[in-house]
């Protein structure tokens, strides 16, 4: 199966056409160089990704959330729903876990910033 | 309450607080950070995204972990700081000194005097006002960063059915955001035939979830008069202008402007601050002064950066220059030579350098008018080669940043010219 995505490493952006056979890349062409053939390869057998969101707090403020670890791609919708789920008591430190294992990713949501009760 | 300080810096996001660190590190006590909002941190606060701090950290931060290393920083320091205060006029006195009108509740209105000011207030977005798209003002229409704000910190529902006009970094990161929040991204138009924002943007924002990216098109009408109702997206010409006949309508509740940042530049102005018409922020010298002694101008407000970390990376310099100028007074600057812009190149910053002054490297930083591939930026004083460094692509989007060192500019007697070399194919 023929693949086609674009190098996100620099500026250049190059059109990469990736051949796929029984879920691994066998031949990258279009990149310009190696880090391009790098990038295919994980963009197209386990594309991952940090998520970014916000936790409602029960103040009622939004705490910025992240996932410790990138996830995979196809678990994004799942991750966000866990987390607008739920609900986190302030005070929160940044760095601090606000939930576990979300989605079953294995991975943690974590705080993103410091806020206090005021 | 002390009235007198040695460094005064305006503004408290990324660009005021890595100057006061670099001021501080560079041996200067007396400094005090004004900032309007009620935290320090500034825009960043607002930017939970990732991407923030890989040439800094060397890590991928998001916005408010970045401001919040550099706040607990300028705290661990014990730079002073004032929340919640407006800073109203600065004005260069006779005596050298800098008189800075505040406003807040603790102060009251009272005037504070600085020996230097570090001008650090950042950029704002530019308004629909200025897009001169036809329509009624109905409810429904945001730039991104104000629809950011009210996602990220309010915790606010902005709408349902988006389209975003620009593509600049953060309309893209808002059509993830939106998306993420639950509501449909219908599309983002872009006037130009480019992207102005990052690839990763584009493939992590957009093609992740599907939402097409509309280049060479507009948003030529905006429908509703209480809320709006929707847009008509048209395709442009070489020119820019609409075609028409080509002409779609996209039922919408929300329209995010993303089309560009202006420097917040009236202080700076009423200062008598000169300012640069290709930047929208000052003209400044290699050490990042203006033109008005003592006063100096980083980060967003000096020109807009693609990327926190070079804020950061210039506003250190500029706080320990303004140190500098606080312990020697006015520099011994000697030959001034001009830095101008040739082929391909929009604007320099610094816009002249002092050859009497310099460190031991100086920087110059430019953004280049369009996509060029296969060409080389050269530097040249007169007949001078002093830089010719090759690139596969140079685009727009991208700050470009090319430290000299001393002895490439000592003993110049020529203006120094920033270009961009076509080679032919």
């Amino acid at each position: 199966m023929t693949k086609e995505l674009i190098c996100i490493n620099c500026p250049m952006g190059c059109a990469l056409t990736a051949e796929v056979e029984n879920g691994e890349v066998i031949s990258v062409s279009g990149n310009t160089c190696p880090r391009g053939e790098t990038y295919a390869k994980t963009e197209l057998t386990a594309p991952v990704r940090v998520v970014t969101t916000t936790i409602i707090s029960d103040t009622g403020k939004p705490v910025p959330v992240k996932t410790k670890a990138p996830i995979p791609k196809d678990k994004i919708f799942e991750v966000v729903s866990e987390i607008k789920a739920h609900t986190v008591i302030l005070p929160v430190g940044m760095g601090d876990t606000v939930l576990e294992n979300a989605a079953d990713t294995g991975v943690d949501i974590i705080s993103a910033r410091s806020v206090s009760v005021e | 309450m002390k009235n007198e300080y040695n460094i005064i810096i305006i503004g408290g996001g990324p660009a005021g607080m890595a100057a006061a660190i670099g001021a501080k590190e560079a041996g200067e006590e007396d400094i005090l950070i004004l900032e309007r909002d009620g935290v320090l941190g500034g825009i960043l606060n607002q930017c939970i995204h990732n991407g923030f701090g890989l040439h800094t950290f060397n890590e991928e931060l998001t916005g408010p972990e970045y401001a919040e290393r550099y706040a607990d920083k300028v705290k661990a320091m014990g730079i002073p700081y004032e929340l919640d205060t407006m800073v109203l006029d600065v004005t260069a006195l006779s005596d050298g000194k800098k008189a800075v009108s505040v406003i807040s509740s603790k102060r009251g209105a009272v005037t504070l005097t600085a020996k230097a000011v570090i001008l650090a207030m950042g950029c704002r977005e530019r308004p629909r006002g200025a897009l001169n798209i036809p329509g009624f003002r109905p409810q429904g229409v945001y730039t991104a960063g104000t629809a950011q704000k009210l996602v990220n910190l309010e915790g606010a529902k902005v709408g349902k059915e988006v389209v975003i006009l620009g593509s600049g970094d953060i309309g893209l990161i808002m059509a993830r955001r939106m998306t993420l929040e639950g509501a449909h991204v219908a599309a983002v138009a872009e006037l130009m035939p480019y992207s102005s924002g990052l690839k990763r943007n584009i493939v992590q924002c957009l093609d992740d979830y599907g939402i097409p990216l509309l280049l060479s098109h507009t948003v030529v009408d905006i429908k509703g008069k209480e809320k709006l109702e929707g847009v008509y997206i048209a395709r442009v010409d070489e020119k820019n202008q609409p075609i028409e006949g080509t002409e779609e309508y996209y039922p919408c509740d929300t329209l995010l402007l993303s089309c560009g940042l202006i420097p917040e530049n009236e202080l700076s102005s009423g200062a008598g601050v000169s300012i640069d018409p290709r930047t929208n922020g000052a003209y400044v010298n290699e050490s990042l002064e203006t033109n008005v002694e003592g006063v100096f101008s980083c980060g967003n407000v000096l020109h807009v950066h693609d990327l926190v970390d070079f804020v950061s990376e210039e506003s250190t310099r500029a706080g320990a220059n303004a140190a500098r100028y606080v312990r020697e007074g006015k520099a011994a600057k000697g030959r001034e030579v001009s830095v101008t812009v040739g082929n391909g190149v929009r604007y320099t910053v610094p816009s002249r350098i002092s050859l009497g002054a310099l460190d031991d490297m100086t920087h110059i930083r430019f953004r280049v008018t369009g996509v060029f591939k296969n060409v080389s930026i050269v530097i040249k004083s007169g007949e001078n080669e002093i830089l010719r460094r090759k690139s596969r692509i140079l685009v727009p989007s991208e700050m470009l940043d090319i430290i000299l060192k001393r002895e490439k500019l000592e003993g110049l007697s020529e203006d120094i010219n920033v270009f961009i070399e076509e080679v032919q194919q």
